[in-house]
């Protein structure tokens, strides 16, 4: 009697199941799709193993590491201006903003106090570096939503960065600019004329940039309530820079631990509200003009004076003077040959990197090298929540929500 | 309330007593406090739950390694910030090599997990009760934990390249 009533309730679906052998319900069943780790859209080198139920993504598995090249374990050998070039391959989208942070982490332990100017130029490359890093992070959400036009068209506006950094450093990308205590050599007329032109033309190229994605409806609908992640969460993963404010808080490191002479210049923090991939765009996209208006003010006020800070124990003297002066060649020799010994000493420094808040801390032991050098790699630090934000989207989302975090594999995995 | 370091020292010290909290030292403007395993973890809550400190943001997290210092070789230390008060603490704890056994923050800072998992793999700590406790930046069949100082950088076979030439 009690199968025969079970029988009565059953679905023609259901019976045509039971009469085939099936299992009354249906198991859910999974995919296993390897994301990576080298694949065109996620722009570096990570694998997700994704468990898929058809489009829809129900776990995710990172692995990281596959550059790591153990930088950690390097500058405990290195002279600590040897180091500065490990930083540039971190978050190789703009390293000048690695290289300062560096320079200026073991300034304060040395103790050097830097002139002005030199802080002003620092400023000026570091916020041009900002404006490469968000203005590839934004175009490459672009060509993974369909619109690869914008792609182009700012990337010629890279190169015109570009070539400032070959104007004052020599280098294009793994710049190695600056030294410790300043920079290597004052602004070349030839660079401030390429800035200049640069703050002429590029609004006119970020404004037309905009105008195609902002309120663009496809754009605006693919990347809605996309990998949104919530203010406490955010905190809570340790988010940092644009990601973290796309949430609501208001938190920048060159507002709240003015580094550089940052506390000179005026200039708003953007908040988004949501935390979802659109408004991770936003604000990047009005970080951009923050920035320009950042290298306008210092680009005008540049004061006079000397590019570079008097500690000859530890910055290298002109290479002119060090064939004629007997003190000059000495501090030469022991500079580049890393026999400068630093204080005794722990310091920890923040910038605000691209992605967020950029640490190097710093233990001396009075030795050549640094004892410990750890570096606070901000894409380490969320790229964690990268699982938590895709649960439950498609495979598409997790696509724009990776190009949107931008997650740099050199600075992820150090 | 404007956090100073006195006001923090003295807020933790009156909490965990005087035999818990020592060596409060000031290097770099931020405050370094040393405590044991056994209050790290109560530490870290009540920094980040006290109405007052609101020290609630992990910054970072790092193992260092003193291989001269008998029964202290191991050292972990904490980067905490209060966002709202801008206000940074370091806390650090020491170990002996031999037992680098630590508590988990992972039901603290969901950030705490992978930054835990690197110190694991460069260290060899082990936090107890975390949730996945394995390499992540190494090679899953590595025999040892490559951040140690008694784990030379270059090969120390070599015999072309000669240190004093290098200025080491």
């Amino acid at each position: 009697m009690a199968t025969e009533n079970k029988k009565a309730e059953l679905t023609d679906l259901e019976q045509f199941r039971l009469d085939h052998g099936l299992a009354l319900k249906e198991e859910p069943q999974l995919t296993t799709l390897n994301l990576g780790p080298t694949h065109p859209a996620t722009h570096g080198i990570f694998q997700n193993i994704l468990q898929m139920d058809g489009e829809k993504i129900m776990d995710a598995v990172p692995t990281i590491g596959y550059i790591h090249r153990a930088f950690e374990k390097i500058a405990e050998r290195r002279p600590f201006y040897q180091i500065t070039p490990l930083t540039d391959r971190m978050n190789y989208c703009s390293s000048p903003i690695n290289n300062m942070g560096y320079h200026m982490t073991v300034e304060k332990l040395l103790g050097i106090t830097i002139p002005k100017r030199a802080q002003y130029i620092r400023v000026i490359m570091m916020e041009l570096a900002r404006i490469s890093d968000h203005l590839i992070c934004n175009s490459i959400l672009g060509v993974d939503s369909g619109a690869f036009t914008g792609f182009l068209y700012v990337m010629q506006e890279r190169e015109h960065i570009y070539d400032i950094y070959e104007e004052v450093c020599g280098a294009r990308l793994t710049t190695n600019m600056g030294r410790i205590g300043g920079m290597e050599r004052d602004l070349s007329p030839k660079a401030l004329h390429l800035i200049d032109e640069f703050l002429k033309r590029f609004p006119k190229v970020w404004a037309e940039f905009e105008k195609m994605l902002t309120r663009n409806r496809i754009f605006i609908d693919r990347t809605t309530d996309v990998g949104a992640i919530s203010a406490e969460r955010a905190l809570s993963y340790g988010f940092t820079g644009p990601n973290l404010r796309a949430t609501g808080v208001d938190y920048d490191v060159r507002v709240m631990n003015p580094y550089s002479s940052y506390e000179d210049f005026e200039f708003e923090i953007p908040v988004g509200s949501k935390g979802d991939t659109y408004d991770r765009f936003l604000v990047r996209n009005e970080e951009v003009w923050q920035s320009l208006k950042i290298i306008e003010q210092a680009y005008k006020n540049l004061p006079e004076g000397s590019y570079h800070a008097d500690a000859p124990h530890y910055y290298l003297p002109p290479k002119q003077e060090v064939y004629r002066n007997m003190e000059a060649l000495i501090y030469h020799f022991k500079i580049v040959m890393g026999e400068i010994d630093a204080p005794v000493g722990e310091v920890y420094h923040s910038v605000e990197g691209g992605n967020g808040e950029l640490g190097f801390y710093l233990v001396s032991d009075g030795g050549r090298t640094p004892y410990r050098l750890h570096f606070r790699r901000p894409c380490f630090i969320y790229y964690q929540a990268y699982t938590e934000m895709i649960k439950g989207g498609q495979l598409a989302d997790a696509i724009l929500t990776l190009s949107s975090l931008n997650v740099i594999a050199g600075e992820l995995d150090a | 309330m404007e956090l100073t370091n006195e006001n923090v020292l003295g807020k933790i010290i009156s909490e965990f007593g005087e035999e818990n909290i020592w060596d409060a030292l000031n290097p770099d403007g931020i405050m370094t406090i040393t405590t044991n395993r056994e209050s790290i973890h109560e530490l870290i809550k009540y920094l980040r739950d006290d109405e007052e400190l609101q020290i609630s943001f992990l910054t970072t997290m790092c193992g260092i390694h003193f291989p001269d210092h008998k029964d202290k070789e191991m050292c972990m230390m904490y980067q905490l910030h209060s966002l709202r008060h801008n206000y940074r603490i370091r806390i650090k704890v020491f170990m002996p090599a031999s037992d680098p056994v630590m508590p988990t923050m992972t039901d603290l800072y969901a950030t705490a997990n992978w930054m835990e998992r690197e110190a694991f793999d460069f260290y060899g700590f082990i936090f107890t009760g975390h949730p996945n406790l394995t390499r992540i930046l190494n090679i899953e069949e590595m025999e040892y934990h490559p951040m140690l100082k008694q784990y030379p950088l270059e090969d120390q076979t070599r015999e072309d390249k000669i240190n004093t030439y290098f200025g080491r």
